[in-house]
């Protein structure tokens, strides 16, 4: 691996990843980097509310820690603690693998010095690096919410603005907390402008969440239902989770653009972002990869990996959709199970309303009450199961897609490449006929091409050795998220699972009584 | 419902009497019946089809020696089970054509056969002696139709339900009857509605589970063997851990589906079946009431007849206007009783169902929960 053609270096100086022992678990140094993002835990007590934004953004994030269980409401705006707790969930088990304290941090840190060369196993206390570490003040910690939706305007040129709050240690940042306003065109625009600068080194950039025309038109035009409601809750959670991922990946997060994004005021207008939507972003990939597909690429044991990941990924894409239409058709099922719920517990009120029989027709209306709480519990339900379940499915289908991008940047950059030795070649065989012909200023000029031109094979070469270093590293990075990520969602999952269960057992036990009662 | 000693009439115990099974035999169904005697000497195993029970319903409705027979609420016998039916069919028979191999309507059967044992008068008739214990079928020729029936059907034609009563209490009894009547039927059919999402939410569980297992190719299988007993080191490629995840949540979704299949069950089998019961009993109170109404039209109209009847005929119509007298009140003695012992029986019953759901409710809620939480420790564990 070539260590100089790293392109997501740290934050902190010197840093250069020589031990042997990281090399080798090389894939896994970023292991160091996820682990001060978005962990709440210590900056909840270090969290000094310093700024004007302060008390929001500290309520924000607070609350985040100590809810446990999903937010179940799907017309509340606040309900971030779904994805915080995540990463309090995903970071809780990465601080109990790294054994080491830095004394500098809170007595809660969970080893919260940022270092490139840390690895998995916590062997190496008393290495190079931590040393330096430890005269390092600096914590990469880094949090941040979207809340608050708000209509602005009226009519079709209204559009809904979202608060972005971020909380943060980072030095490059002016504040530690800060918020800003922010409307969906605006995470296009920054999702266009990474895009831009780093799709090009091989970088899985997040996609951003889709837009949706229908759902926009009903939220102008004013339609107070909840599934406008609704819509607007999903694309929150989805801006949330998308700015999680940008800020969780080190080189991105470095980018002046996504600085800009989450601190300034006022941001200019992004333009151009009519035509940048998920759709149109998949179908890109798609061509682009038909086209590279027809290549032949050599064949040696790297190139086999990418080919098998490649693969893989296409495959799992697949299986992805086909579980998202699953858990689509299983969210539906526990609509309907809602309302034919609350029907029912309407129709047994009334039975118990036209009965004679007091404990009887008591019971019976405890009956309808039960049945009346059991359809909000379906309620919840069904949203858990869709905005944990069915919207991870949607985000990690995007996601590959982001990924498929990668390994296609990587196969341009190869054919570049070719296409500069076919070139080189063609220059040289010029030149051999040249010398032949024996005309020397022409000569002259060969030469100075074929210098060009070797010039462009060795950096192509050179770039080409970078990205697929960068795609690996980028890739298993991106597979470890994935399954820290489907882990944490699946657990979040089931806590909402056992305690809506638990409530049912509550429910029951209530109402046996009841129904003994009855003479 | 407690058993009183009789004299010469049924020799087995109304509570031991069981539908247990449903056979099929081509197109149709046979039901076996089993009763225990009454002396304790063993039991009776006989077969019997829906015809059969159709023949006894009738021997019951054609009993004209008992007076007042008219003012008996009659068990509701459930309607023909018709094997590869349309649906339209299907929905008529609700919550009884649900559940496997018949199992609801068995004891639907039952407990109309339970019913019918346990009613003072209709448990002397020797049809139901006959049905429960002759090895032979009874009699499958036409029953002579009764005074029963062919009142009732002449009064088809006229509506009489609205007509006013003369006694407060009946008229009461029959309004709060038909209040109630449409509550259960609606009732009914609205649980069935819950019922049938819950079993198509089980499904549904079941397709995302086998999904699930799809995603896990099988040369990772053995990865996936290896890494549940803890051996796997350093992760450096995570498609077992991956592999893990979907074997584990295809797992939970199993819990999951078999939960909905309990509650499904449990709803079918306790208050699906007594709120069916339930319905079909205001049904059968509605129709002893409504021929009591026609008798009570009957009544008047013998006395209209007998003031407005001229000298010749005035004897004869007022000798009618006293037998019907007579009649509607026997109807109106027998009727009384039968609905304060209906009150307290129907009451009884839903305590009964309502309680049995609820105790099997608690209990697939409490092992689910366990279940789940197992479930969530597992996961917590992974891949650490």
């Amino acid at each position: 691996m070539a260590a100089s053609s790293r392109r997501n270096p740290p934050p902190l100086p010197g840093a250069e990843n020589q031990d042997p022992l990281s090399e080798m678990a090389g894939e896994d140094s970023d292991e160091g980097e996820d682990i001060f993002v978005g962990n709440s835990n210590p900056v909840a007590e270090a969290f000094q509310p310093d700024t004007a934004n302060g008390e929001e953004p500290a309520d924000l994030f607070s609350e985040a820690e100590t809810s446990t269980a999903v937010n179940s409401s799907i017309t509340t705006s606040k309900s971030n603690g779904v994805h915080s707790d995540n990463e309090n969930d995903l970071f809780a088990e990465v601080s109990v693998e790294l054994s080491m304290e830095n004394p500098s941090t809170t007595a809660k840190s969970s080893g919260a010095e940022f270092t490139p060369s840390l690895t998995l196993s916590a062997t190496q206390p008393e290495s190079m690096e931590q040393l330096e570490e430890e005269k390092d003040e600096d914590s990469f910690d880094m949090e941040v919410a979207v809340t608050n939706p708000e209509k602005i305007g009226d009519g079709m040129n209204a559009y809904m603005a979202y608060k972005v709050s971020t909380r943060t240690t980072l030095p490059m940042f002016r504040n530690r907390t800060f918020s800003v306003w922010r409307r969906f065109s605006d995470f296009l625009g920054l999702y266009e402008k990474l895009s831009v600068k780093h799709s090009l080194n091989g970088c899985i950039i997040p996609p951003p969440p889709e837009k949706s025309v229908v759902g926009m038109t009903k939220v102008k035009v004013g339609k107070d239902d909840s599934s406008s409601a609704d819509f607007v809750e999903r694309r929150r959670a989805a801006l949330e989770r998308y700015l999680q991922r940008v800020v969780c990946h080190p080189s991105l997060l470095q980018d002046p653009d996504v600085r800009e994004f989450l601190e300034r005021d006022e941001l200019p207008r992004a333009v151009g972002t009519h035509t940048l939507s998920g759709a149109g972003f998949l179908k890109m990939i798609n061509r682009a990869s038909d086209a590279v597909s027809k290549m032949t690429i050599k064949i040696s044991d790297s190139d086999a990996w990418f080919d098998n990941k490649l693969q893989e990924v296409e495959s799992e894409e697949l299986q992805l959709r086909k579980l998202h239409a699953v858990v689509d058709s299983l969210v539906n099922h526990r609509k309907e199970l809602c309302g034919n719920t609350a029907v029912f517990a309407k129709s047994m009120a009334m039975l118990g309303n036209s009965e004679d029989n007091t404990a009887l027709s008591r019971a019976l209306s405890q009956l309808a009450e039960v049945e009346d709480k059991m359809e909000t519990l379906h309620q919840e339900q069904a949203a858990s199961d869709f905005f944990i379940l069915a919207e991870l499915l949607a985000d990690y289908i995007r996601l590959l897609g982001a990924v498929r991008g990668c390994f296609e940047q990587r196969m341009k950059t190869w054919q570049r490449w070719q296409e500069a030795q076919s070139t080189l070649q063609k220059k040289r065989e010029v030149e051999a006929k040249l010398l032949w012909a024996n005309k020397p200023d022409k000569l002259q000029q060969a030469k100075e091409e074929i210098t060009e031109w070797e010039g462009k094979v060795t950096q192509y070469e050179r770039d080409f050795d970078r990205i697929s270093v960068t795609v690996r590293k980028e890739f298993l990075r991106f597979e470890k998220q994935k399954s820290k990520d489907f882990k944490s969602q699946i657990v979040k999952y089931l806590e909402s699972l056992l305690q809506s269960q638990q409530r049912h057992v509550k429910f029951w036990e209530a109402f046996l009584p009841e129904a003994k009662a009855i003479a | 419902m407690m058993e009183e000693a009789r004299e010469g009439s049924l020799s087995v115990s109304a509570q031991t009497i069981r539908v247990t099974e449903a056979v099929r035999d081509g197109d149709a169904l046979t039901f076996i019946v089993i009763s225990q005697k009454l002396s304790g000497s063993g039991e009776y195993h006989v077969a019997r089809t829906h015809e059969d029970f159709q023949w006894l319903q009738q021997c019951l409705f054609s009993q004209e020696v008992v007076p007042g027979i008219l003012g008996v609420i009659f068990p509701p016998l459930p309607a023909k089970p018709q094997l590869n039916a349309p649906a339209k069919v299907l929905k008529q028979l609700g919550f009884l054509a649900m559940g496997e191999d018949w199992r609801m309507y068995c004891m639907a059967l039952e407990t109309y056969l339970q019913q019918v044992a346990a009613h003072t008068t209709l448990s002397k008739n020797k049809c139901l002696e006959n049905f429960l214990t002759s090895s032979e079928p009874p009699g499958r020729q036409r029953v002579r139709k009764g005074i029963f029936n062919r009142l009732s059907q002449a009064m088809e034609g006229m509506r009489k339900e609205g007509h006013k009563d003369v006694d407060d209490f009946f008229q009461t009894e029959r309004d709060n009857n038909l209040t109630l009547t449409g509550c259960s039927k609606s009732a009914t059919e609205r649980f069935i509605d819950v019922v049938l999402t819950e079993q198509k939410l089980a499904v549904a569980c079941g397709h995302f589970s086998t999904a699930l297992h799809l995603c896990v190719e099988q040369e990772e299988d053995s990865a996936v063997l290896a890494f549940s007993n803890g051996s796997v080191p350093m992760i450096k490629n995570y498609r077992p851990l991956h592999a893990l995840i979907c074997v584990k949540l295809s797992e939970v979704i199993d819990s999951i589906k078999r939960n909905f299949e309990s509650v499904a069950e449990n709803n079918l089998s306790t208050l699906g079946l007594g709120l069916d019961l339930e319905s079909r009993c205001q049904e059968a109170e509605k129709e002893m009431l409504y021929r009591r109404t026609c008798k009570l039209v009957e009544l008047e109209t013998a006395s209209r007849n007998a003031e407005r009847a001229k000298p010749v005929k005035k004897a004869a119509m007022d000798e009618l206007k006293v037998a019907a007298e007579k009649e509607f009140d026997h109807v109106s003695g027998v009727a009384k009783q039968e609905i304060a012992r209906f009150h307290s029986t129907h009451v009884e019953l839903l305590r009964q169902a309502l309680i049995l759901w609820c105790e099997k409710q608690l209990e697939t809620a409490r092992d689910t929960s366990f279940r789940y939480s197992q479930h969530l420790q597992a996961f917590k564990g992974l891949g650490e």
